[in-house]
């Protein structure tokens, strides 16, 4: 009897952390409808042959955002291929952040030449949910039947400042990982960044 | 020869100091010993950046923290500016407020390896500030208007001895 309670206890706990914090490792992410740069409107369920998806929380605002640009973008060229497409999602309120409207993201993305999906959480409600808290913020999601599995959380790699000081590549090594089913070897990571703005 | 080398180090120290010279930049482990100070005050930490809105407007009430609480406290300012903003942004920043606090720069790449050496609470969103004391310390994953920020730093005062 008082295992159960105790059992029940942590259970509502856990639950009421969660729900605070966001997903952890091991959660199933929920899916989106969110509308992308182009007008369409995208969801995890449109991509049929992925694996898995590296959901980037990023913006045009942000400096290190901007700082990891160019590698959000060799991140889809490099594993949207093998089965992991790069999704990235504006969450900032765009009436503190007018940099960040539709519009900017649209002309970001077309002198970038980004290949990924660019949408906007216009709600404010896909990042809440996740637990993204600044940009930018990675999950790396990985397809199980119909539900993500969220494998990994954190950083890209461990140099914003120089891409080519990077020693660790977390996302890649994550994905890698996933992709050779393996387990993910660093499956948190934190860095600084710009906080959400709501 | 000697001539020449003296002249060189006098013409770099006159061109070169201007700037740079005027930051206090540290990786982490230069920073870890503004973390756990053991003197009588209360401290107070600050991480920012120019480019953090809401860092900048709270910048005013650690400026004022600093002026209330004189004798009590000690406000250190931690900027996370990139470097390559020292010259554009955070030194004209600096000259223009004037600030009365110390400010010093945090330059280490590898957050991962230091954010949650600072708090195990801490995404690595900011603002996030650090008020402590001898005996204990709390973390704030947040901004702060001068009215909260004045009062967690009063009851850091009141305990002091």
């Amino acid at each position: 009897m008082n295992k159960l309670k105790l059992l029940l206890f942590t259970m509502f706990f856990a639950t009421a952390i969660s729900a605070q914090k966001g997903y952890d490792i091991g959660a199933l992410a929920a899916d989106f409808n969110l509308e992308n740069i182009d007008g369409s409107f995208v969801s995890l369920s449109d991509f049929n042959e992925s694996k898995g998806f590296i959901v980037v929380f990023t913006c045009n605002t942000c400096p290190y955002a901007v700082a990891y640009e160019d590698r959000i973008e060799a991140l889809n060229k490099k594993y949207s291929k093998k089965g992991y497409p790069v999704i990235a999602i504006m969450p900032n309120n765009t009436e503190i952040k007018p940099g960040d409207s539709l519009d900017a993201m649209r002309k970001r993305a077309n002198k970038k030449e980004f290949t990924f999906p660019y949408l906007i959480d216009k709600e404010q409600a896909v990042f809440p949910q996740y637990g993204a808290t600044k940009t930018p913020h990675v999950y790396v999601l990985q397809k199980n039947n119909e539900t993500h599995v969220v494998r990994y959380i954190g950083a890209i790699d461990d140099n914003y400042k120089d891409a080519n000081k990077v020693v660790l590549k977390y996302v890649e090594d994550a994905v890698d990982a996933l992709l050779m089913n393996r387990e993910v070897p660093v499956s948190k990571t934190r860095a600084i960044g710009c906080s959400i703005k709501i | 020869m000697n001539f020449i080398k003296i002249f060189l180090l006098v013409s770099f120290l006159i061109c070169c100091t201007s700037n740079a010279e005027q930051l206090e930049v540290y990786d982490f482990d230069g920073i870890e010993q503004y973390l756990k100070q053991s003197g009588d005050k209360v401290y107070v930490v600050n991480f920012w950046a120019t480019w953090c809105a809401p860092c900048v407007k709270e910048l005013p009430f650690f400026e004022q923290i600093q002026q209330d609480f004189k004798e009590n406290v000690e406000v250190i300012l931690i900027s996370l500016d990139f470097p390559s903003q020292y010259k554009s942004k955070l030194i004209p920043f600096l000259e223009e407020k004037q600030l009365t606090s110390k400010v010093i720069v945090l330059d280490d790449a590898d957050m991962n390896s230091w954010i949650l050496k600072i708090n195990s609470e801490w995404d690595g969103a900011i603002p996030v500030t650090l008020i402590y004391n001898k005996e204990q310390r709390q973390f704030y994953p947040q901004s702060f208007t001068y009215d909260a920020l004045s009062s967690e730093v009063r009851k850091f005062v009141n305990l002091n001895p």
